[in-house]
């Protein structure tokens, strides 16, 4: 019997095998899929914003890719797994209106999909999947069992990487 | 004491700003069945302090198709305003005015997301005159821009927008709707905290 965990906005959470990790409809935001073979361990987590030292005195970091990734990590860690071991898979980070006024609004999700980049790089964590940028909102889901992240769009349809 | 978040608001003053989204809607309202030449009912707003997930549960969940379109406020008034509108509302407006109709709401054409636009930006600035009038501040707005998607994914961009203020952000929802159950649709005004401060000075319910 398996289960299906949601993850919110600004939200993040681990399973086992052979359950799955689902964060519904990503625009600009970014899902961040990370696991460790080993024991069969998965985290999803759901970043608004790429920076957190942007907002003194936030007391929120699952919003932000800096402090919300290495969460994900220790909480993995708690399931047994190795940072070592780890890889990840990420999606979103759309545009998705074409002619924003505000520039700061019109470029965010190619921010976030910089700064979660960035994040796993300095944590040695090996991005293997990415399906982010275009103009379309993203479902993802993420299973516990064969690390497969699917994607479902109502533009693009359905895929799994 | 200036409102430093928006749980500060008391009573009075999320009566005051029902208040104002009722008379906003029933300009917008106005301007609507007067283009489609049809009866549009609206609902009493709704003010509510909500997060983003709550929202779109509530407008039928974060997967929902819906157009979008996202307007910018500035001046003396900052935030966005979103106008959400349901796939049948959208057919409705798009039979209404240029007599066409769609397979697919993923079908629109280029005539038929101008058209949408043209409805956006009339409602728009009739809602604003209005909240203009009443207050005596000076409100712009930016042409509308548009997607069509899932409605999580539409709304994350004023959730991006606002995180840095709350995680739970004053919508002032208003609903319309046409004369089938499902045509509805709705306008979401997200004014920014200064900006509900001034307004609530203006209208002299600042404490």
């Amino acid at each position: 019997m398996s289960n299906t965990v949601s993850v919110g906005i600004a939200d993040l959470n681990v399973v086992r095998s052979p359950d799955t990790l689902v964060t519904f409809a990503l625009g600009s935001c970014v899902g961040i899929c990370l696991f460790d073979p080993n024991v069969k361990a998965a985290g999803l987590s759901h970043i608004l914003l790429p920076n957190s030292a942007q907002i003194p005195g936030n007391n929120t970091p699952m919003k932000f890719a800096d402090t919300a990734i290495p969460m994900l990590v220790k909480k993995m860690e708690a399931l047994g797994a190795n940072p070592s071991r780890m890889k990840a898979k990420i999606a979103g980070g759309a545009q998705m209106f074409a002619s924003m006024s505000n520039a700061s609004i019109a470029n965010i999700g190619a921010r976030n999909v910089e700064a979660v980049k960035a994040t796993l790089q300095r944590l040695r964590i090996p991005i293997i999947t990415a399906d982010t940028g275009e103009n379309y909102g993203r479902t993802l889901y993420f299973n516990a069992d064969d690390f497969m992240m699917t994607i479902r769009s109502p533009k693009r349809g359905v895929w799994t990487g | 004491m200036p409102i430093q978040t928006y749980d500060d608001l008391n009573n009075m003053q999320v009566d005051m700003l029902r208040e104002i989204a009722n008379i906003g809607t029933g300009n917008a309202a106005t301007s609507l069945a007067a283009m489609l030449q049809k009866p549009i009912n609206i609902q009493v707003p709704k003010i509510r302090f909500l997060d983003y997930d709550t929202v779109t549960q509530e407008l039928g969940g974060p997967e929902s198709l819906m157009v979008g379109m996202m307007l910018t406020l500035s001046q003396d008034v900052n935030g966005m305003m979103m106008f959400l509108m349901k796939e049948e509302f959208s057919h409705m407006v798009l039979n209404s005015l240029l007599g066409q109709s769609f397979a697919s709401f993923t079908e629109v054409d280029d005539m038929g997301l101008s058209a949408m636009q043209e409805i956006g930006n009339i409602m728009a600035a009739s809602y604003v005159n209005a909240i203009s009038q009443i207050s005596g501040m000076t409100i712009e707005i930016s042409p509308p821009d548009i997607c069509i998607d899932m409605i999580g994914s539409i709304l994350s961009v004023p959730a991006i927008h606002f995180a840095n203020i709350s995680d739970k952000v004053i919508f002032i929802e208003d609903e319309f709707e046409g004369t089938g159950a499902d045509e509805a649709s709705n306008i979401l005004l997200i004014p920014d905290v200064d900006s509900l401060d001034r307004l609530i000075d203006k209208l002299g319910l600042g404490v």
